[in-house]
C-alpha cells in the first residue's frame, strides 16, 4: 500500500511538469535553459519507467499472491472434504477393540477324485507326512484360517491354522506361526516361529496356491511335501539392481524329515536366489537351496517299525521362468518351472549300515490362454540308489523310476475362486494308475498375496 | 612446491572430488513409484535431486502385478514409495514389503507415501461383499484421472520430499511452486476444453475412468465388466448390448492393459467408437509426461464430439 500512495504523489507531480503551459511559464520565468529542461525531461522518464518497472512487480505479485490464495481456498476445500469424509467413514465403520483387527483369510478347497489303485508310500523311500493322491471320492482336504497385520512399527506377524478330517475327526493343525522383523538396517530381515523353510521355489507357497493338485513328487518323498521349520531365518537382500537374496535356517521341528535336536538343533539349511526382468515381457529367478540334518531314529510312514539315523545331506536348485506380453498378464502369460534335489544319507537303517542317495525332479508348464482358463502339463520324477540290504523294506530297489505325467485345465471366476480338473497318468507303482481329480479353492476374506 | 606441481595436485584433487560425488548416489533420493503417473510426478517436483524406478507400464494392471525379483531389488534401495493406496497394490505391495528387508517404507515410516490418503474418493461401496466384485473398501483407487487430484498429492509429496531430504527442501519447495503454477494454468485450460464433454455418456472396461468422468462431467453408463476385476464375459456383453442400443454412448473406453476383443465386439455391433485412452504415462506414444496426458485424453474424446 505504502508503494502505491508513493506513486500517486509522484505521478501527481510528474502530470503538471510534464504540461506545455507550466513548460511555457519556466520558459518565461527563468530565461529559457533547454539543457536544463531536457535533463528535468530525462529525469523525469527515468522515473516513470522506474515507476513502471515497480507497477509490473506489483501487478506480477497480486496475481501470485491471489494465485495462492486460490490454491489455499481449494486446500482448505479439500481438507474440509477429507475430513468430512474421514468422520463418515469413521463414524460408520470399523471402532473400538475390532478396529485392530489382524487381516483374517480364510481358503476353502475340496475335491472329488477317482483312482484306479493309488498309492500312500513312494517305492524306495521311507517318506512320512502327506503322500499320495488319497482315496477315490469326496474328501475336503486342509481347510485354512489365516491371521496376520503389523504388529509394531518393528514386528510382523502371521498365524494359519489348518482343519482336516482323519478318521471322523477334525484336527486343527499349526501350519505357520512366526513373526518377523520389519526395521533391521541394510536389507536384512529375521523371522522365528514355525514357517515354511525358503529353500527351493515351491517350498514357501501354500498348497492351495500350486498350479496343480497335490506336490510334485521330490517334494513328497524328501519333505513330506513341504519342508516346515520350527526355528528361525535370517536373510539378506542386496542393495543390487539384480535382484540376490541369500539366508540361512536352523530347525528344531520333529516334522518329517527333521527330528528335532537339543540345545543345538539338528537340522539347518541355508539358500539363495537371484532373479531379475529380460526386457518387459519376461522374468526370471534361480535358486540353489543346502540343508543338512542329524536324523534320530526318523521312521518312514505308519506301516513300518524301521528307522534311520545318521547324517542326511540334500542340495537343490529351482528356477522360474515367467512371460506375459509387455508384462500384462491379464490375457495371456506363460510359467515354466522346474526343480532339482539330491539326497544323501549316511548312517544306519533297521540296524543295517546305510548308504544311499536319491535325487528327484519336476517340470511344469502353465499357459493361461485367455482370461480365467488356463491349461497345463507337469512331469515329476524320483529314483533311489539304497543299495541291495533292504530288501522287504520302503528302501528296497523298485526296479524302475516312480514318475507322473499330469495335465490340468483350471477356470477362475474371480482371483478369489478356482476350479480344477486334472489327469494324472500315474507310474509311482510299477503297474499305471490313471487318475483324475476335480478340485474347488475358494478363498474368502484378506486379499491373497501375489507371490512371485 | 613449484607451480606446475601445484597446479596438478590441485586438478588431481578436483578429480578425486568429482569423482567421489559421481559414485556417491547417496545425493540423489530413491524413489519407488509403484505406478507410472506418480513417477512422472516426482520426476517433475525432484527432478534430478530423485533416481525415480517406476514399477509397472501403461500395460500392466497396477491391480494384478506380483512381487517379483526386481522389483523386491527397486524396493530394497528405495528412500521412498509413492505409491496409490486404497488397496490397488494390495495383492503384490504388502509381500514385496516384507521382502525388502527395507524398514524406510515400511507402512507408517515418511517413506511409505500413500496418494489417495490425500484425496476425496468415490465409489466407496456401501456394502463391503465380493460378491460386488474386486472392490475396494477405500473407495476406487483410479484417483488420477482428476487433475486436481493430481495437484492435491503434488502439495503432500512435495512436503514429503522436503521431509525426506531437508538439504535440499528450497529447491523442492521452488520445484513445487513453479509446476502447481504451470499445473493450474494447464487446469483452467483443460477446464474449458472439457466443457462441450460435460453430460456425455460412455461405456468404460472398468471403473478406471471414473475421476476423470466425475471432473468433467462425463457419464459413465455401463461397465463392461460385470463386477469390478471380473474379466468381461458374453453374457453381460449381450445385455449391455440390448441395454445401450436405444441410447447409444458416444465410445467405449479402455486403458492399454485392458482386453481389447470386449471393446471391439461391442463397439462393432453398436456402431460406436472403441477408444483406447492413454490412461497414464507412456499409454501412447503421445503421453509422455503428466501434462501430454491429460493434453491427449482431453484431444481423444474432444475429437468425439467435434
Amino acid at each position: 500500500m505504502r508503494h502505491f500512495m508513493t506513486l500517486l504523489c509522484l505521478l501527481a507531480l510528474t502530470l503538471p511538469a510534464a504540461s506545455p503551459a507550466a513548460e511555457t511559464g519556466i520558459r518565461d520565468a527563468a530565461g529559457t535553459d533547454e539543457a536544463a529542461i531536457s535533463e528535468l525531461r530525462s529525469m523525469l522518464e527515468e522515473i516513470r519507467s522506474d515507476y513502471d518497472a515497480r507497477i509490473r512487480d506489483l501487478e506480477a505479485r497480486l496475481a501470485a499472491a491471489e494465485s495462492n490464495s486460490r490454491r489455499a481456498q481449494r486446500a482448505a476445500v479439500d481438507a474440509f472434504e477429507i475430513a468430512e469424509e474421514t468422520a463418515i467413514t469413521s463414524g460408520a465403520g470399523q471402532s473400538g477393540a475390532s478396529a485392530f483387527n489382524p487381516a483374517i483369510g480364510t481358503v476353502l478347497v475340496g475335491r472329488y477324485t477317482s483312482l484306479d489303485e493309488g498309492w500312500d508310500s513312494i517305492p524306495g523311500f521311507a517318506s512320512d507326512g502327506e503322500l499320495g493322491p488319497g482315496s477315490s471320492g469326496f474328501s475336503l482336504g486342509e481347510s485354512e484360517i489365516n491371521f496376520k497385520a503389523s504388529i509394531d512399527s518393528e514386528f510382523f506377524g502371521n498365524l494359519t491354522l489348518a482343519l482336516e478330517d482323519e478318521d471322523g475327526e477334525t484336527n486343527v493343525s499349526l501350519e505357520e506361526a512366526w513373526v518377523q522383523t520389519l526395521a533391521l538396517p541394510h536389507g536384512i530381515t529375521a523371522l522365528t516361529g514355525r514357517y515354511f523353510s525358503g529353500i527351493g521355489y515351491l517350498n514357501k507357497f501354500h498348497l492351495h496356491a500350486d498350479d496343480f493338485s497335490d506336490r510334485p513328487l521330490p517334494y513328497q518323498a524328501f519333505f513330506g511335501g513341504q519342508y516346515i521349520a520350527d526355528g528361525a531365518r535370517i536373510s539378506w537382500v542386496a542393495p543390487t539392481a539384480l535382484f540376490f537374496e541369500i539366508g540361512g535356517e536352523v530347525n528344531w521341528s520333529e516334522r518329517f524329515p527333521a527330528t528335532g535336536g537339543g540345545t543345538s538343533p539338528d537340522a539347518w539349511d541355508v539358500f539363495a536366489h537371484v532373479g531379475g526382468d529380460i526386457g518387459g515381457s519376461h522374468s526370471w529367478q534361480f535358486g540353489v537351496s543346502y540343508i543338512d540334518m542329524d536324523i534320530n531314529d526318523r521312521s518312514g510312514g505308519e506301516d513300518t517299525v524301521d528307522a534311520f539315523s545318521g547324517d542326511s545331506k540334500l542340495v537343490g536348485i529351482d528356477f522360474v521362468y515367467k512371460w506375459a506380453p509387455d508384462g500384462n498378464p491379464t490375457v495371456r502369460n506363460f510359467k515354466l518351472q522346474g526343480e532339482y534335489f539330491y539326497r544323501e544319507e549316511d548312517g544306519t537303517y533297521a540296524d543295517e549300515n546305510y548308504n544311499g542317495d536319491q535325487d528327484g525332479w519336476y517340470l511344469q508348464g502353465v499357459w493361461q490362454f485367455m482370461p480365467k482358463w488356463r491349461v497345463g502339463y507337469r512331469h515329476d520324477q524320483v529314483d533311489s540308489d539304497n543299495g541291495d540290504l533292504f530288501i522287504g523294506t520302503p528302501l528296497a530297489d523298485p526296479g524302475h523310476t516312480p514318475r507322473r505325467d499330469s495335465i490340468m485345465v483350471d477356470w477362475s471366476g474371480s482371483e478369489f475362486s478356482r476350479v480344477r480338473l486334472q489327469y494324472t497318468y500315474d507310474q509311482v507303482n510299477k503297474d499305471h494308475d490313471n487318475q483324475l481329480v476335480l478340485q474347488y479353492i475358494m478363498s474368502l476374506g484378506a486379499h491373497g498375496a501375489h507371490e512371485f | 612446491m613449484n607451480r606446475s606441481a601445484l597446479t596438478r595436485s590441485i586438478l588431481s584433487g578436483l578429480l578425486l572430488i568429482s569423482l567421489l560425488a559421481v559414485a556417491n548416489p547417496a545425493a540423489a533420493l530413491n524413489v519407488f513409484a509403484c505406478e507410472a503417473e506418480w513417477g512422472a510426478l516426482v520426476d517433475e517436483l525432484a527432478g534430478e535431486l530423485a533416481t525415480v524406478t517406476v514399477a509397472t507400464t501403461a500395460f500392466q494392471d497396477p491391480h494384478r502385478l506380483q512381487a517379483r525379483p526386481s522389483l523386491i531389488a527397486s524396493a530394497r534401495t528405495a528412500d521412498l514409495l509413492v505409491c496409490t493406496g486404497a488397496e490397488l497394490e494390495v495383492g503384490w505391495m504388502p509381500p514385496l514389503l516384507l521382502r525388502s528387508g527395507n524398514p524406510n517404507i515400511q507402512p507408517g515410516r515418511p517413506g511409505n507415501f500413500l496418494a489417495a490418503d490425500f484425496v476425496r474418493r468415490i465409489e466407496i461401496p456401501v456394502r463391503l461383499d465380493r460378491a460386488q466384485g474386486d472392490v475396494h473398501p477405500q473407495g476406487n483407487p483410479h484417483i488420477h484421472l482428476n487433475p486436481n487430484n493430481i495437484a492435491r498429492v503434488a502439495r503432500e509429496l512435495a512436503q514429503r520430499l522436503q521431509q525426506l531430504d531437508p538439504a535440499n527442501a528450497q529447491q523442492y519447495q521452488t520445484r513445487a511452486t513453479d509446476f502447481l503454477d504451470r499445473w493450474d494454468a494447464a487446469v483452467e485450460r483443460w477446464e474449458i476444453r472439457g466443457e462441450m464433454l460435460a453430460g456425455k455418456r460412455l461405456v468404460a472396461h472398468h471403473t478406471s475412468f471414473s475421476y476423470l468422468a466425475d471432473w468433467l462431467d462425463l457419464e459413465i453408463v455401463a461397465t463392461l465388466e460385470s463386477k469390478p476385476g471380473i474379466p468381461p464375459s458374453a453374457s453381460h456383453l449381450a445385455t449391455l448390448l440390448e441395454q445401450l442400443q436405444p441410447a447409444r454412448p458416444l465410445a467405449i473406453v479402455r486403458t492399454p492393459y485392458d482386453n481389447e476383443k470386449p471393446s471391439a465386439w461391442l463397439s462393432q455391433r453398436l456402431a460406436v467408437p472403441a477408444l483406447l485412452l492413454p490412461y497414464t504415462i507412456g499409454g501412447n506414444d503421445r503421453a509422455n509426461n503428466l501434462f501430454e496426458l491429460f493434453e491427449v485424453t482431453l484431444t481423444e474424446l474432444g475429437a468425439l464430439v467435434l
